[in-house]
């Protein structure tokens, strides 16, 4: 039997709400994108939800037009989880920022992650906390000046997809927010992916920390710098396609020529169904200038989810014990009777 | 008489076929105490659970250290589990022991101060060793010092020793013989009581059926206990309690915790709905958690969160997914949910938010009771946030009051804070099982069509109660934002308007207010004018109503009001309160409800206050009642935060 989905557009997706970014923010772009996957997902409009925490980012629930939930600071993932187990029919986004998720709420982030709840989390990154008008964030750089390290940062970064591989995330993947067609693939795998899917938006923040990503995102820069993951593929980057990512006897990643001596053969191939983690964590750490940064899917790999266990241990109780009596329940154990 | 006669499981059991004189009494109070490793939380509880059965009224007082196993033998490792049990009515565990089974020096010493003069005190002779008497600080063994035990029915039982022959044979080492020792003791409470141990046998066989070698051990050292009693010539008399005469029904015995669980099961099936709960551990809450993990085919989700925060988080997502959602926590916990109770309350979802109370601040005091988180349900977070607040007052009214707590959550669209402590948690109470026909209903009722007049979804569209409707996402056409940010009434769209904002402000903290049309008007036992009013609330309701009906005996004009809901107040309270010349609010806090009464009511009401982790006794209760009524008291001599009387040179004063 098949169901006749109403056909939903981008602009179905459209909250009548005024959109309070700064002109030329990132996030306009990831807007523009995700309302551009939905309608391809063939899930009606109801059955989303989006949950976010606090900051620039955060305010994304209230330009879609579906189900959505702005909590606080940090805690956007442990919202999601009440939602999700108690609606697994929903389809449910996490909205959240490099500060939001990985300082304040990065226990959460990580909890959510390893327990493999059905949720997907875009974790828009512009190392910067962009809405407190611009401190550093868990992901700025060594050294990085901002309001509150004007002799630099001395507070060592995180790299988000490594947090989430180590988490045990079963979906990781990055994009930038100028690259429309990728970010779109990017956000339509994480959809499709059952688990926690965890995607990494590098965001420019052209206020407080303009081009930060210019290296990924420039045209004269990025065919160097950025490295594009395809599953079963070897990993080959520069603009004549002409290096490659080869795993040398330490087991440390390096930059080769191709031509010459080095086929295609000799690279690093992705595969990003690998039961191990190990080599999707040796991507992660693969950071500019000293690599080129990889973009795309690192990990998707199929776990059972948090949410489905959680109903079906449920489920499975009314089954064996059939509905709960209340009665029998009251007299569970000694009694005794006063005439 | 040999050890092996004595015994002897042949020997009979049949406390009613025993041959030695019988005193009757009213009410007895029992208190077990030991090591913590040393079982006596479970001694207790078995005689609880048997004299229930038997139809005695009951009401215990466990109380225990926060290390699982402190170092063994030393003071502050003792574990003690106080019951009394009456043939009438009862509603505090006892004020002074009757009967104290010691089980090592430490014990001994920490507990002989509440045995009453003329007690009966039996000691684990083989315990009084070196070493433990060392760990003790006794210079001396005080089983031996006639002075030390002057004026005390003294039973020296070699326990350890009998225990091991009553074991011996099984097979067990001499570890495992060992831990018996407290169904040794407990057997031998049960001849001296006169309880039939059936119940106990029985559980031990269901506990241990994987494990016979173990139900039987524990069973001989019953058996071994009550032998003892009977045989010997130290045991001349023992005491008879007749049952209660409760009111008639079917009865169970029930603590605190578990009639929260039951009344959350209860709650789902009365709204026919599922119900997350969602915790972190903690002391004395987790019990809860416990109870409803075995509870899912009443539709019960459970989730342990990562911590506080998340289970408080997890309870505005599951609100807001439309499910009923509830979370529980002790003092400490409900500080770190704090930021997220605010978010329930300025997006008006239903959930209900349980603090189990125990003695702070900080980390406090983990396993004793208080009543210090009146003020922090009342103002616990940060703007203009009133929450309605209810409290039990007895493990039993836990059952009742969870159920009303989601009665005004779902009604008002309003997360709702239940309020219980480590008393009553921990508690255990004979409760009379209700009718399924006896229960009151939940009426929820979700919004499942736009209510705009423009065919849109108004989420802050209100009723006549100011209660907003509740959808349920994944209904088509109800697609709505919801947030942390201050909003437009009717449309709930972000709104920083000067004068929205104070007109939110005020509507939502009427909503609360206007709870007080909803609930019961407060009742009041006793005269209904007089000298003096006892205001109480939570876990002191059976000390202060004993208190105050033993003076109210004695001819004096008091009266008790036990609060349950304490915000909003009952409509009736303020009218109440002019009706008596003098207000008494006994509390274990610095006057936290006195503070709120003085504020509303404009009274100038007396506080009592104990913060010593112990319930009031209700000797201390009757004593203030007469000084404050004789005038020796009044508000200006009694300011609770000046009242000094502990010398760390003296000790407890």
């Amino acid at each position: 039997m098949t169901v006749d989905l109403p056909v939903l557009t981008p602009k179905d997706f459209a909250s009548d709400q005024e959109i309070r970014w700064c002109p030329r923010c990132g996030d306009y772009s990831i807007l523009a994108q995700m309302k551009k996957v939905l309608p391809t997902l063939g899930i009606p409009r109801e059955k989303f939800m989006f949950v976010s925490g606090i900051g620039c980012s955060s305010r994304f629930p209230y330009y879609m037009s579906t189900y959505g939930f702005h909590s606080i600071h940090g805690r956007a993932p442990a919202v999601a989880t009440g939602i999700k187990l108690t609606r697994p029919d929903m389809q449910v986004w996490v909205i959240t920022g490099d500060g939001d998720s990985l300082s304040i709420g990065g226990n959460h982030l990580m909890h959510a992650i390893r327990r493999n709840l059905d949720i997907k989390i875009v974790l828009f990154n512009n190392q910067i906390y962009g809405l407190t008008k611009g401190q550093y964030s868990p992901t700025s750089p060594l050294g990085a000046r901002t309001k509150s390290t004007p002799y630099g940062s001395v507070d060592n970064p995180l790299t988000p997809v490594c947090v989430a591989i180590g988490s045990e995330a079963t979906f990781v993947a990055r994009s930038v927010d100028v690259d429309i067609n990728h970010l779109t693939m990017v956000l339509e795998r994480a959809a499709r992916h059952k688990g926690t899917a965890f995607v990494e938006v590098y965001q420019d923040c052209n206020v407080f920390n303009n081009g930060a990503f210019a290296y990924v995102s420039k045209k004269d820069t990025k065919d160097e710098s950025a490295i594009y993951l395809e599953h079963g593929k070897p990993l080959i980057f520069g603009k004549n396609r002409d290096k490659g990512i080869r795993v040398n006897e330490g087991n440390r990643p390096e930059i080769v020529p191709l031509g010459g001596d080095i086929k295609e053969d000799d690279l690093l191939f992705h595969d990003e169904r690998a039961t191990e983690p190990s080599l999707a964590f040796l991507l992660a750490r693969m950071r500019h200038p000293e690599f080129p940064e990889p973009m795309g899917v690192f990990r998707a790999v199929d776990r059972p989810t948090y949410d489905e266990a959680v109903n079906r241990q449920m489920l499975d109780q009314l089954e064996t014990k059939g509905p709960g009596d209340l009665d029998k329940l009251f007299h569970a154990g000694d009694t005794w009777t006063v005439t | 008489m040999s050890t092996a006669e004595l015994l002897s499981t042949e020997v009979s059991v049949d406390a009613h076929a025993n041959d030695k004189p019988v005193e009757t009494v009213d009410t007895v109070v029992i208190r077990f105490c030991g090591d913590s490793g040393d079982g006596m939380q479970l001694a207790g509880t078995q005689f609880t659970n048997v004299s229930a059965i038997f139809g005695n009224d009951v009401s215990t007082l466990p109380d225990f250290p926060a290390e699982i196993r402190a170092p063994a033998g030393s003071p502050f490792g003792v574990s003690g589990f106080q019951v009394s049990f009456s043939d009438h009515d009862i509603f505090t565990p006892g004020d002074v022991v009757d009967t104290l089974v010691a089980m090592n020096p430490a014990a001994l010493k920490t507990n002989l101060g509440d045995l009453k003069r003329g007690g009966t005190l039996i000691v684990n002779s083989d315990a009084f060793d070196k070493s433990n008497l060392s760990k003790a600080g006794f210079a001396t063994n005080p089983l031996e010092d006639e002075n030390y035990l002057k004026g005390y029915h003294v039973h020296k039982v070699p326990m350890t020793r009998l225990n091991r022959d009553a074991v011996e044979g099984l097979g067990l080492s001499q570890r495992e013989a060992d831990r018996c020792r407290n169904f040794f003791a407990l057997g031998l409470v049960f001849w001296l009581y006169e309880r039939d141990a059936t119940p106990t046998i029985d559980w031990l066989k269901s506990k241990f059926a994987k494990s016979p070698t173990i139900a039987e051990a524990n069973i001989r050292a019953i058996k071994g206990g009550q032998n003892y009693g009977h045989s010997t010539e130290a045991f001349t008399v023992h005491y008879r309690v007749a049952p209660a005469k409760l009111p008639p029904g079917e009865y169970r015995k029930i603590t605190g915790n578990e009639a929260v669980a039951l009344g959350l099961a209860t709650v789902a099936k009365l709204a026919g709905k599922t119900l997350l709960y969602s915790g972190y551990p903690i002391t004395p809450a987790s019990d809860i958690l416990h109870e409803l993990s075995n509870l899912k085919h009443f539709g019960v989700r459970t989730f342990q969160a990562e911590d506080e925060i998340a289970a408080m988080a997890a309870t505005c997502g599951a609100a807001f997914a439309g499910e009923l959602a509830v979370t529980a926590s002790s003092g400490p916990g409900i500080c770190l949910k704090g930021e997220a109770m605010g978010l329930g309350m300025i997006t008006e979802l239903p959930m209900v938010i349980i603090d189990v109370q125990r003695g702070g601040p900080s980390t406090g005091l983990p396993t004793k009771t208080e009543q210090s988180d009146l003020l922090l349900a009342m103002f616990g977070r940060n703007g203009e946030s009133p929450l309605p607040i209810v409290a039990a007052a007895t493990p039993g009214d836990c059952f009742t009051m969870i159920q009303e707590a989601f009665r005004i959550a779902v009604e008002f669209m309003v997360p709702v804070i239940f309020l219980s402590d480590g008393y009553i948690a921990n508690g255990a109470e004979p409760w009379r099982i209700p009718k399924l026909s006896e229960l009151k209903p939940i009426n929820v009722q979700h919004c499942d069509k736009p209510n705009g007049p423009e065919g849109e979804y108004l989420p802050y569209l209100r009723n006549e109660r100011l209660a907003r409707p509740w959808a349920v996402p994944g209904t088509p056409g109800l697609e709505h934002r919801i947030g942390g940010l201050e909003k437009s009434d009717i449309t709930g769209h972000v709104d920083y308007a000067p004068p929205n904002h104070e007109h939110m402000t005020f509507t939502r903290a009427r909503k609360v207010a206007g709870i007080a049309d909803f609930i019961p008007p407060q009742e009041v036992e006793g005269p209904e004018t007089g000298d003096l009013l006892v205001i109480s609330w939570g876990g002191t309701y059976g000390t202060v109503r004993t208190a105050v009906r033993e003076m109210g005996t004695k001819g004096h004009a008091v009266a008790h009001c036990h609060l349950r809901y304490m915000n909003p107040f009952p409509r009736n309270l303020g009218e109440i309160l002019k009706r008596y010349k003098k207000v008494l609010v006994p509390e274990l806090n610095r006057g936290q409800l006195r503070m709120l009464i003085r504020s509303q009511f404009l009274v100038d009401a007396i506080g009592f206050n104990k913060i010593k982790g112990k319930p009031f006794l209700v000797s201390e209760l009757t004593d203030r009642i007469a000084r404050v009524l004789s005038g020796e008291i009044t508000s200006a001599t009694e300011p609770a935060y000046t009242r000094a009387t502990y010398t760390h040179a003296k000790g407890e004063g």
